[in-house]
């Protein structure tokens, strides 16, 4: 964390995301107005009473914004950890083990890497009714095979080591040997793997929302976006609307992408060099 | 879970007997194994089903939608291969400077942004506050084209602000892969010694740097493509283009399962063939591939 600390993009990632979950914890007090509060001043710019217009059905964009911070934060962070710990598991299955097992899942893993993610999110979604745990499950469920890629390839490495070696002599159990020596010196990779796929959950949140699979009880940026364009909002030029929940997401998920890459970095020395 | 047949159903004076007799017309009353069983033989056997929407076999529609998702994904990666590869070019040979920081800013910046909402701003920019471009659909509905040019310069009109949308989304990964590419080639030891023997920078960079960067993008360009496919859905959507995503948009509306299998298969096969073409054109391009 000192590290991340020490680099000027880790401190400014690090602000932009820490300001985002305090506004997806305490969005709902600081909302200025009830969000889902309609009224007839319909699509109206910004002013005094509304600091970011109205919505199509009168409600205050600004407070919809700050309520809507929590769906994007709890969504992407679940739907990453789902997806960290399965994908860890396979990895660390497949690249430990090896032999017809590693195959399996290698196949396994081919078929979700090539298989286009957001067609199918769209047909899981469908299928099962929309729901905040379903669209957490619907993205773990999807984006764990790169991470499952990265853990074998380090897994593959880590096993030849002297020290697991000198613990297999010891007699130490293979449940035993993952746990205690190839885990712990995993995590910090699996760690900055999910840091980038809270980003990827983040922006699949949106874009299930936004096709209308995303909880219809409550209120997220993507499905702002959503609202605003079936109501028409677009050709109406109601840019108050439209441009600010787009513009969260893609400040959120840029920090998080630059915290995650500044991770990567600390992790690897060859990459810093490469790139500075 | 959401059966089908209650949608189809929904007819208020349904009897237990009608809904039956639709259970069993679409299959639905066998086991799960034997409907995925069903499945899996219609599909090998090409039979995607009727769509439950249009009642129109979902062949015929993915037929129709086809030639303007092609028309849309090629365009759009035309232009963001050309664009991105241009850029990456021009950011690789000023490394470091203020080009290359804000060029890379904006790349991550596209990169982060959902691809459907750069659509709308390009809606609410170049469609109603300065009214250039028509903000949805593929051409004028209703009008009498008097010759097939004035009908494809329509088509064009049409055709620019979604292709925009598409080549940004594209434009992020195509830049950092041309540039990171280009860095390395530019630091080889033949790239020295060509500068040695006194040709013009420009000449090095166009002859002999860029031809080698090109290389994998021929790959990461077909990796990407599965993401290419994510971003039409949404952005057909958004701009009413009459492709395969505005289909499985539909399809998703109004609860069309032979269609949303029906699309997905195409969007996977595709990428999938994708794929091996891109592996089979690695194999020509490089002769290092061959020799190993």
């Amino acid at each position: 964390m000192n590290r991340v600390l020490s680099s000027k993009r880790g401190r400014f990632a690090l602000a932009v995301v820490t300001l985002f979950v305090f506004v997806a914890v305490f969005g709902a007090l600081l909302a200025p107005q009830d969000p889902e509060a309609s009224s007839t001043e319909v699509l109206e710019g910004p002013s005094g009473s509304h600091l970011l217009g109205t919505t199509e059905v009168g409600a205050d964009v600004f407070s919809q914004l700050l309520v809507g911070a929590r769906v994007s934060i709890v969504v992407g962070f679940s739907a990453a950890v789902i997806s960290a710990v399965l994908g860890a598991a396979v990895g660390l299955t497949g690249g430990y083990f090896g032999g017809i097992t590693d195959k399996l899942i290698d196949a396994f893993e081919n078929w979700f890497l090539v298989i286009p993610q957001l067609p199918l999110m769209v047909v899981l979604a469908r299928l099962l009714n929309p729901s905040l745990g379903v669209l957490i499950f619907v993205i773990g469920i999807t984006s764990w095979a790169g991470t499952g890629r990265i853990v074998r390839s380090q897994v593959l490495t880590l096993k030849e080591r002297a020290f697991v070696e000198r613990a297999r002599a010891l007699g130490a159990s293979d449940w035993h040997i993952i746990r205690r020596h190839i885990l712990p010196n995993a995590l910090p990779l699996i760690f900055a793997n999910t840091v980038l796929i809270v980003a990827v959950a983040i922006l699949a949140e949106a874009s299930l929302s936004f096709l209308g699979l995303g909880d219809p009880t409550s209120i997220s940026w993507g499905r702002m976006l959503e609202d605003g364009f079936s109501a028409g909002a677009p050709s109406a030029g109601a840019w108050w609307y439209m441009v600010p929940p787009g513009l969260c997401i893609t400040v959120l998920v840029f920090a998080i992408g630059l915290l995650g890459y500044v991770f990567e970095q600390q992790l690897n020395p060859r990459l810093q060099e490469a790139v500075e | 879970m959401g059966d089908p047949t209650a949608q189809l159903a929904r007819l208020p004076r349904a009897t237990p007997e009608e809904i039956q007799q639709l259970r069993a017309a679409y299959g639905l009353d066998k086991p799960l194994l034997g409907q995925f069983a069903d499945y899996v033989g219609d599909t090998v056997r090409l039979d995607l089903g009727i769509s439950q929407r249009t009642r129109r076999p979902v062949w015929d529609e993915i037929g129709d939608a086809l030639p303007w998702t092609l028309l849309l994904v090629g365009t759009g990666t035309l232009l963001a291969t050309v664009v991105g590869t241009w850029l990456g070019i021009v950011a690789a040979t000023r490394r470091g400077s203020r080009t290359d920081d804000s060029l890379l800013g904006f790349s991550l910046f596209t990169y982060s942004a959902p691809e459907y909402w750069i659509g709308l701003i390009l809606i609410l920019l170049f469609a109603v506050a300065i009214p250039v471009f028509p903000a949805g659909l593929q051409m004028t509905p209703g009008e009498q084209f008097e010759s097939f040019w004035a009908q494809a310069v329509d088509v064009a009109q049409h055709l620019v602000l979604p292709s925009i949308a598409l080549m940004l989304v594209l434009l992020g990964q195509y830049f950092v892969i041309m540039r990171s590419s280009m860095v390395d080639v530019l630091t080889e030891d033949f790239i020295t010694v060509k500068r040695a023997t006194g040709l013009p920078w420009a000449k090095v960079v166009r002859r002999h740097a860029v031809r080698n960067a090109l290389l994998p993008l021929v790959t990461l360009s077909a990796i990407y493509f599965g993401f290419v496919m994510g971003g039409v859905i949404t952005i057909e959507t958004i701009f009413s283009w009459p492709g395969l995503g505005l289909l499985e948009f539909d399809a998703i509306t109004s609860k069309d399962f032979p269609m949303l299998q029906g699309a997905f298969l195409v969007f996977s096969v595709s990428v999938i063939v994708l794929n091996l073409i891109a592996d089979c054109l690695y194999f020509v391009l490089d002769p290092r591939v061959q020799s190993a």
